[in-house]
């Protein structure tokens, strides 16, 4: 089937705007986004710019806004987007853009570096692995499924306009070690958190719940952690 | 710095646009107290003064100003009440769909009888 793509294409190199281009692209109805990227990229435009990595929905370099809202294009198959219209291709918001659809995710990663992402613990290493119920396991199953693709945290209308918001991602992420029984960072955690700019920001808007390409209830994930914060108990 | 790309307007869900919603009508809200404060002060300066201003909102487009403050107040309130469980129940998040719904269906369960009533006043003199 003939799909028109339209993509909003910047090269600061040679112009200070940013420019929609439409492409006429011929696709199976269960090719991917994705797909017409690398048709377009490689038969007719070779400028054009985008991150991908293994394609398939795991590494999470791909996000990008179609049809106006955060998608993984190697996730978003045209015959879900009515492809009888224009399909709008877009880098995601809230990050300074590079090239075409790729953006800076250097704010991204620094918020997700700041709330402590790895285990931490006191006293000596145990000589065996350190046991946790399946109960205890599944408080925060949903959270390490992130990918860190950003594309919850650039769908936050309070991240577009507050860049100093943490943002749901690294939120998620901090919830990934807060609920876990082995964890001993919790209360460092959860200081950081109650920060202005922390899970206080938050407007349950609930677009990073629909934006996130492995299904993490974000928005329920950083009510926890604010209940967590009220109420003192984990 | 280059200019900003002229990208769409993002298409969020009714969680977005109910956030967009509570805080316009919370602004519009918030002017109003401000108009209420001051012209119910006025009663201080004087109850001629007062009657006067208060006078003056009898005709038919502060009346239909008064249709837009209820239904901004009653979105308002009653968003504000998902809000709360969102934020502090539970299954909040998991509901908060069915509780916009809701929020919908009390809004207009109580909004069309008001205007209903309230247009009658206006205009039925």
């Amino acid at each position: 089937m003939d799909v028109k793509v339209k993509i909003l294409r910047y090269n600061p190199e040679v112009v200070d705007e940013a420019e929609w281009k439409t492409y006429a692209v011929t696709l199976q109805p269960t090719d991917r986004v994705l797909d017409a990227l690398h048709k377009i990229k490689w038969e007719q435009d070779g400028t054009l710019t985008f991150r991908r990595s293994c394609a398939h929905g795991v590494c999470g370099s791909d996000a990008m806004r179609i049809n106006g809202r955060n998608r993984l294009a190697c996730k978003t198959l045209i015959k879900d987007l009515n492809p009888e219209k224009e399909i709008t291709v877009e880098p995601i918001k809230g990050l300074p853009v590079l090239k075409d659809l790729v953006v800076d995710m250097e704010p991204f990663f620094d918020a997700y570096r700041s709330v402590m992402p790895f285990l931490v613990t006191s006293g000596h290493e145990p000589t065996r692995e350190r046991i946790q119920s399946q109960a205890d396991r599944d408080r925060f199953d949903d959270t390490t499924k992130c990918i860190l693709c950003a594309a919850c945290t650039t769908s936050c209308p309070v991240f577009w306009s507050d860049g100093q918001y943490f943002g749901p991602q690294a939120i998620v992420g901090a919830h990934r070690f807060i609920f876990d029984s082995r964890d001993e960072g919790t209360e460092q955690r959860l200081e950081i958190l109650n920060d202005k700019e922390g899970v206080w920001r938050c407007r349950t808007t609930f677009n990073c719940t629909d934006a996130c390409p492995r299904g993490i209830e974000v928005t329920k994930a950083i009510q926890e952690v604010k209940r967590a914060l009220i109420f003192r108990r984990v | 710095m280059p200019s900003k790309p002229a990208g769409t307007l993002y298409r969020g869900r009714e969680g977005m646009w109910s956030w967009v919603a509570h805080r316009i009508t919370g602004v519009g809200i918030f002017f109003f107290l401000l108009v209420h404060v001051l012209d119910t002060a006025l009663v201080r300066v004087s109850p001629e003064a007062y009657n006067e201003v208060i006078g003056t909102y009898k005709n038919p487009i502060v009346g239909l100003m008064e249709v837009g403050l209820v239904g901004a107040i009653l979105f308002h309130a009653f968003n504000g009440i998902r809000l709360i469980l969102v934020d502090f129940w539970a299954k909040g998040p998991r509901n908060q769909r069915k509780l916009m719904i809701g929020v919908g269906v009390v809004w207009v369960v109580l909004f069309v009888p008001f205007v209903a009533r309230h247009l009658t006043h206006v205009f039925g003199g």
